[in-house]
């Protein structure tokens, strides 16, 4: 029983760093404060305002940002992948693009908005260019935009999902192909009975991960576009710094229970997929 | 072509080691689209954020200044030296969390290992900023309840704008996923359940076996480990900003508006800071392969 105790220090602050906070969240988000008397009260008022106007478009505006990036990035990550795991010369090709997504799946952030403003934001190296050799710049886009966030996002999810999807890949055993090539099966019918469901569970549980991380980013699009598209992590900075509105902390709180409650959400399905997996590539 | 290479194979008499499979060669031309798009893709931000910090706009030609000029830029000594001190005491406060942890439960508690593994993922998908609104609000206690008791005392203490414990502990907290992962990796690797018998056989006592056994087992992975937490620590942003302490990456943010070229010369820098600690991480990786083969 003693050495239980050597891990009571892990639990403890565990629970003091991580598990109360969110528990906090959970409660406060549940209290009003009256603008006159200042009195706290059961309420819930900040969960029905978040359900409303400007917090349900920005709700809207993250799931879209981070379901459309997360499967774009997975995709292309997938297909990258594949690309480099196939390529019958490729050791060192493989080497480098394996390091670089580690380097550019931990490129987030700050660095990384100011590397696309120096690139194609207004006074850009590639936005002059094009203005210069075609006269046109970027055409309509906007780097400032929900599109132009979305193709910064990609910029870290693709290297992320080539990091999650490799072992998976490597875990398609050639012997399978090689089974399916000798009873006569195309490559469609390979793919289409053999390794699309085996592979299936990763990709999905992947993509979750993409999109958890979409859904949390809050540097890379405060630095891009301040709060001018409605994203939750905006207006919980937002509502965080309003110093004048009474009440506006325990909006905050419940805009962040909220973000928990939807990530909830989402990995508990991960979690279903996840188990589906572990009987294929353990 | 096929039937050429087989043709040759057979003439030496030397069959090929793969089945030669008609209809798989034929699809490399997307394989090297994809290379193609998604390296431009990749490659174009960071040499036009190169150009932007090193081309001199008044007379056209190729100057270094903003990168000469980032030591002596106003306020980036101290946001950078407070974001190293606190990456610092991150790695120490973590691994010492983290490394008796992982021990026991491999060793001694595997029971614990399904839980232990949980709270560790978590941090990785609770959304750092909820997190924060969550500590902010358990920090707001101090002045309206606790006013005047030790315990607020400590609050404010952690809040010391030079420097700041609280963002110490809540970065160990989301260093947790990925010093876990590689110390169990490494605590797997090792089969240390056979080597701390041994060492208990031979009379050596529990503190003794952590230190000459499990530590220079574990030495890699505690590097790994503490170069992913620096690489994490250096370049977080939610936590610093929403509860309003300069680091380093909230700096970049600040100067962005008056000096647009020093903000970028800096993320070009932090980017081959990143790459280089990384380098580090698979250098260190390699020796260790190489060292388990021979």
């Amino acid at each position: 029983m003693l050495t239980a105790l050597g891990t009571v220090p892990f639990f403890l602050y565990v629970a003091v760093f991580l598990l109360l906070p969110i528990a906090v969240l959970a409660v406060e988000a549940f209290r009003a404060t009256d603008p006159v008397t200042y009195e706290e009260t059961w309420s819930t008022g900040s969960i029905t305002t978040i359900t409303e106007g400007v917090y349900r478009r920005a709700y809207l505006g993250s799931l879209q940002l981070s379901l459309i990036t997360a499967v774009l990035a997975a995709v292309l990550g997938l297909a990258l992948a594949v690309a480099i795991l196939r390529a019958r010369r490729g050791q060192l090709l493989r080497r480098m693009v394996l390091t670089a997504s580690g380097v550019l799946a931990n490129f987030g952030g700050i660095p990384l908005a100011f590397a696309f403003i120096a690139t194609i934001g207004n006074q850009g190296v590639v936005t002059a260019l094009l203005q210069d050799t075609l006269g046109i710049g970027l055409g309509g886009f906007s780097l400032y935009s929900m599109t132009g966030l979305a193709l910064v996002y990609l910029y870290f999810l693709v290297p992320l999902m080539v990091l999650t999807i490799i072992p998976a890949l490597e875990a398609l055993r050639p012997q399978w192909r090689e089974a399916a090539d000798n009873l006569g099966a195309t490559g469609w019918q390979y793919w289409r009975y053999v390794g699309g469901p085996v592979l299936a569970p990763p990709v999905l549980g992947a993509t979750m991960l993409l999109f958890a991380s979409a859904f949390a980013a809050y540097a890379t699009a405060k630095a891009l576009v301040g709060s001018s598209v409605p994203l939750v992590t905006l207006q919980i900075a937002d509502a965080l710094s309003s110093n004048v509105v009474v009440g506006a902390e325990n909006l905050g709180k419940a805009l962040a229970l909220g973000m928990v409650v939807v990530v909830g959400l989402v990995m508990a399905f991960y979690a279903w997929v996840q188990r589906r997996t572990q009987r294929w590539l353990a | 072509m096929t039937a050429l290479a087989e043709g040759v194979a057979g003439a030496g008499g030397v069959a090929p080691d793969t089945p030669v499979r008609s209809g798989r060669r034929g699809g490399g031309a997307w394989r090297f689209a994809v290379l193609g798009l998604l390296g431009l893709y990749f490659l174009i931000p960071i040499a036009a954020s190169f150009w932007f910090t090193v081309r001199d706009r008044r007379d056209g030609g190729v100057t270094a200044e903003f990168y000469t000029g980032i030591p002596g830029a106003d306020g980036f000594a101290e946001a950078f030296t407070r974001s190293l001190i606190l990456a610092a005491l991150t790695v120490l406060l973590a691994l010492a969390l983290m490394i008796p942890t992982v021990v026991l439960v491999d060793l001694r508690l595997p029971r614990l290992r399904t839980a232990v593994e949980l709270l560790t993922l978590m941090p990785l998908v609770v959304p750092p900023i909820a997190l924060v609104v969550g500590v902010r609000s358990v920090l707001s206690w101090a002045p309206d309840y606790f006013l005047g008791t030790p315990l607020a005392d400590a609050f404010f203490a952690i809040q010391e704008p030079d420097l700041p414990w609280i963002l110490v502990f809540a970065y160990v907290v989301l260093a947790l996923p990925f010093v876990y992962r590689a110390l169990d990796a490494g605590v797997h690797g090792a089969d240390l359940r056979t080597l701390t018998e041994a060492a208990r056989n031979l009379g050596a006592s529990w503190p003794r076996v952590l230190v000459s056994v499990v530590l220079p087992v574990l030495r890699t992975s505690v590097l790994n480990a503490a170069f992913l937490t620096l690489a994490l620590v250096l370049g977080e942003f939610t936590f610093a900003n929403i509860l309003g302490f300069e680091t380093f990456p909230t700096w970049i943010l600040r100067i962005s508006g008056s000096a647009p070229q020093l903000s970028v010369a800096v993320s070009v820098l932090s980017l081959l800071v990143t790459w280089l600690l990384l380098l580090m991480i698979s250098a260190l990786d390699r020796r260790r392969g190489t060292e388990e083969t021979a």
